[in-house]
């Protein structure tokens, strides 16, 4: 049962991506082309309302539903792999047109091939975890 | 009922992507897509080949539920709340698009020219979505997030790492759009 919130939560994020367009390959060309707003606007509002949301539960001291106060993990302050990593996720992303969200929402709005990007992406994943230790 | 079935606005679906992320911190875990991707390597049981994999994959599941329920998000979006309108990308966009082979997106997510069966009968298409699909694994992991992860959390959260690997994901998306695009395509 404790599953069903989790799945309601992902349901309601497939539905808000898909009606949104952010996972259509044309708006990441788009933005990327800087010939639009509309995902700066849906990424610069998300951004603004999340870190409005954030902050004031930190403020109201709200707790999580298992009790704990609101908070989230600190990012590890690894700055050369966060922009490395970035660059090459950026890549993938302006490429297939598709980020890890969309990938799973794309699935099931019948586009079947981006299974083939997926599957890569766990892929990709694994070739990472092979040579973490050896990455800048 | 036209206000559903056509696409919702910027400022409405910003919003609610974040209490998206806000729902899943306030059931005491964060919001991250790509970390599926490593759970998904250690239950298919790459924790044998690299340390990194190797952890309980059963505190994970949680994320993978939120996966199985986008899929359905996205299933019940274009059956039931969505219209055949064309999507309405800036007409420049769409020149430059033809100049690379690539028609008009009517009411599709994904373009035919590279995402059809059809189209991935040319070896070339699918070495491309296979080489797509490898930077984005590789490259979340190694930033440490993704979309969800860094540029919606990391940044409301006001996390310096996350700023600089969103300049990261522009970097590379716009490398790949402005200089590499040409190359593929033209």
């Amino acid at each position: 049962m404790k599953a069903l919130k989790f799945l309601f939560t992902g349901i309601f994020f497939g539905i808000v991506l898909t009606k949104s367009q952010a996972i259509s390959w044309y708006r990441i060309v788009e933005m990327f082309r800087f010939e639009s707003f509309h995902m700066y606007g849906i990424i610069g509002s998300a951004v603004v309302t999340g870190v409005i949301l954030i902050q004031l539960s930190k403020k109201l001291k709200l707790k999580t539903t298992e009790g704990d106060l609101i908070s989230l993990p600190q990012k590890a302050k690894k700055y050369k792999s966060a922009l490395l990593g970035g660059t090459i996720f950026g890549l993938g992303w302006a490429l297939a047109g598709a980020c890890p969200g969309p990938m799973f929402i794309l699935l099931g709005a019948g586009y079947y091939s981006i299974a083939i990007v997926l599957v890569s992406s766990i892929v990709g994943t694994f070739i990472y975890g092979l040579v973490a230790d050896r990455l800048p | 009922m036209d206000y559903i079935l056509n696409p919702w606005p910027w400022y409405i679906t910003g919003p609610l992507i974040a209490i998206v992320m806000f729902l899943l911190v306030s059931f005491g875990k964060t919001f991250g897509m790509s970390s599926n991707l490593r759970t998904i390597c250690s239950i298919g049981g790459a924790g044998k080949y690299a340390s990194f994999f190797d952890f309980n994959w059963k505190e994970q599941q949680w994320n993978l539920w939120v996966a199985v329920g986008s899929i359905i998000g996205g299933f019940i979006a274009v059956h039931f709340l969505s219209n055949s309108n064309p999507i309405d990308i800036n007409p420049s966009t769409i020149e430059v698009l033809s100049s690379y082979g690539f028609n008009g997106p009517e009411a599709n997510l994904a373009p035919a020219e590279l995402y059809s069966f059809e189209a991935l009968k040319n070896p070339f298409n699918l070495f491309l979505l296979v080489i797509g699909g490898i930077f984005i694994g590789f490259g979340t992991r190694y930033a440490g997030g993704c979309t969800s992860g860094h540029a919606i959390t990391g940044l409301s959260n006001l996390q310096l790492p996350s700023l600089v690997a969103v300049i990261g994901f522009f970097i590379g998306g716009l490398l790949m759009t402005h200089i590499l695009f040409p190359l593929i395509f033209l």
